[in-house]
């Protein structure tokens, strides 16, 4: 029952910011993903958090307690590294009961642990090996093992699938949420990769700069983008964004400077609505992404199947209204439709 | 017969390098063997077989005897003391300390030295009365120590001397090891609770071992090939009380001209490093984790 929470972090290195003013707080047993584009700071916000780096300003708490200068050891975290940092010189079962023998614990108390947690992992036949008889998938589930066996109340998690392929990360992701679940731990996650994000949270801290973007449940961040940079960082393609002028006449009633943003798979086409220039498809199975053009500025289109267009052909393009965000196009930032500037005709028009 | 062209090839490739091992180390092996079951030929009288007759006198020799306890002395001193210096100073120069480039050129500075000039400079540390040692020693009352004429404590300058002169050298090898160490090894270790200490004993040293291994190869051929500052500084005196096996060699062969002798003193030498290199390698090897 551990909620960790994080206020106005800061880290610097001489002139440049990379944490800054990060805050945000989980619940006990939550599962929260820390996401951005590389080089935001999420890495650094984790080390911050593990201690592994000392805080410019701004705490880290755990179950209302400062552990800001705390020795990463005293905190009451584990934490399982992007390169998993496994002991190459020990097998399996001494990696994993590393923690636990410098701490002093009895040998009799190791092995009670070691047996509840290597089923777990299904690592049994596996603990006599050294890492580099292990595949990356195996190393993987080492460097869990060596951090859940610890029974710290908060687990951290650094890019742990980006070294793994495909077909095994999917496999990971449902393991270390079912992990997460069953041992009711409170998971700080950082990855790049939004579908795993957005897969596995249940909520998602968008770092962006150094700053918070949005915290928000993976739907909501989905659903409703605080801002363009959420909108088309969350989401393949990523949300279609368009000066509301280019639009037509419909579209005159919204303030000024409006950016209008609508997600691929929103778009429809019709008999009435946008005139666009087909440019190219791209055929994925179940969907095709049609790239097309509203004069000069590009718009991804997705459809089911495998639609006839040719290149260079007009077509027409309508989405719902309440599919539609609008974003300010200075600041970027999410402007909520005020009620009485409803589109309405708007509506009619784009509804066919 | 038909000799492909590759192996022409392959053959002329190999020949300087065989040629300069056969020269300079094979033949003069083979050679020193062979010749230690011989006299020595003088003026006109040649080389005649002499069985072991050189051994025997060997094992009656007191300097021979006095050599092998000095250079056993020497050894057990100067390989514990001088890997455990690098070592500790590696991890010190390793560390984030202001200056650390400075310390590092420091520390490898004894090695760039030629040992001709080391010893000089060692000479005057070690002058009676006016030597930096005794200067330093004398205003506390203690001045007045002859420290390479006296037989107690010759051995023991000498000793200092080399550990000071091969610790730098070592140092860099495991300076280089250290950093082939990735930084989240220790970091994970810091998050499971190790101390330094911990840190140092449970992870550092043992991704260490081979470095150790290579390095105490290294530190006892050290041990028994570095006499030049001898030659330079006491020529094993007083008393025979600095007399190493192969500065005795040294003298044999190129002082008193019997290379027979100095052949079989050459055959014990290369003996005993023979064995303590087996020893490293077989029995350390299967003990090291290699990554």
């Amino acid at each position: 029952m551990s909620r960790l929470s994080v206020r106005s972090l800061v880290k610097t290195w001489d002139e440049t910011r990379a944490v800054d003013g990060v805050s945000f707080a989980t619940e006990a047993r939550e599962f929260v993903a820390l996401l951005g584009p590389s080089g935001c700071g999420k890495s650094t916000t984790l080390r911050l958090i593990a201690g592994l780096e000392a805080a410019t300003e701004g705490s880290v708490e755990i179950d209302g307690l400062d552990v800001t200068n705390l020795p990463p050891a005293s905190r009451r975290i584990s934490m399982v590294f992007q390169s998993y940092a496994l002991f190459p010189h020990l097998n399996v079962a001494d990696n994993i009961l590393f923690g636990l023998s410098v701490r002093g614990v009895k040998r009799a108390e190791q092995k009670q642990r070691l047996d509840r947690i290597v089923p777990l992992l299904g690592l049994s036949s596996l603990l006599d090996r050294r890492p580099s008889q292990l595949s990356g998938g195996q190393q993987q589930r080492v460097a869990l093992g060596r951090a859940l066996i610890a029974e710290a109340p908060v687990c951290l998690l650094d890019e742990p699938l980006s070294n793994l392929d495909a077909k095994l990360r999917a496999e990971m992701r449902n393991e270390i949420r079912s992990l997460q679940q069953r041992l009711g731990l409170t998971m700080l996650f950082v990855t790049h990769d939004q579908t795993e994000a957005m897969s596995m949270a249940d909520r998602v801290v968008l770092l962006r700069d150094g700053k918070v973007e949005q915290f928000a449940t993976p739907s909501d961040l989905y659903t409703k983008p605080n801002s363009v940079f959420v909108a088309q960082f969350i989401g393949t393609p990523p949300m279609n964004i368009l000066d509301a002028t280019l639009l037509g006449p419909a579209w005159d009633r919204l303030p000024k400077n409006t950016l209008v943003g609508v997600r691929p798979e929103h778009i429809r086409f019709a008999d009435r609505g946008i005139a666009a220039t087909v440019v190219s498809m791209e055929y994925f199975g179940a969907d095709s992404v049609v790239s097309c053009r509203i004069a000069d500025k590009p718009v991804l289109v997705r459809v089911p199947g495998q639609p006839g267009f040719a290149g260079g052909e007009t077509v027409h393009l309508s989405w719902p209204q309440e599919a539609q965000h609008l974003f300010d196009q200075h600041s970027g930032k999410r402007r909520d439709p005020i009620p009485d500037q409803r589109l309405a005709p708007a509506l009619e028009f784009v509804q066919p | 017969m038909k000799v492909s062209r590759n192996l022409t090839y392959s053959m002329l490739l190999l020949l300087p390098a065989v040629v300069l091992l056969v020269a300079f180390t094979y033949y003069p092996t083979v050679a020193t063997i062979i010749d230690s079951f011989f006299s020595t030929p003088r003026g006109r009288r040649p080389a005649r077989f002499v069985g072991l007759a050189n051994y025997e006198t060997m094992l009656a020799d007191p300097v021979f005897r006095k050599a092998i306890v000095n250079n056993m002395i020497y050894a057990a001193v100067i390989i514990p003391c001088s890997m455990g210096l690098a070592l500790a100073m590696a991890l010190l120069v390793n560390a984030r300390i202001a200056g650390r480039g400075f310390v590092r050129l420091a520390y490898f500075t004894p090695t760039v030295l030629p040992m001709i000039a080391v010893a000089n400079i060692w000479m005057f540390f070690y002058a009676p009365d006016y030597g930096l040692i005794d200067q330093v020693l004398g205003h506390f009352g203690r001045g007045g120590n002859n420290w390479l004429g006296n037989p107690d404590t010759a051995l023991w300058a000498i000793i200092v001397i080399t550990v000071w002169k091969c610790a730098g050298f070592f140092m860099i090898f495991y300076l280089a090891a250290l950093q082939q160490i990735p930084p989240s090894l220790l970091e994970a270790a810091e998050m499971e609770g190790a101390t330094y200490w911990q840190q140092l004993r449970r992870v550092i040293l043992p991704l260490l071992m081979p470095t150790t291994l290579f390095i105490s190869v290294n530190a006892v051929i050290e041990a028994f090939r570095l006499v030049d500052h001898i030659i330079a500084m006491t020529r094993g005196g007083p008393d025979n009380s600095t007399q190493l096996l192969l500065h005795y060699i040294y003298q044999v062969a190129f002082g008193f001209w019997d290379t027979a002798y100095a052949a079989t003193l050459s055959v014990v030498l290369l003996a005993i490093l023979a064995l303590i290199a087996l020893v490293q390698f077989g029995y350390a090897d299967r003990r090291i984790f290699y990554r």
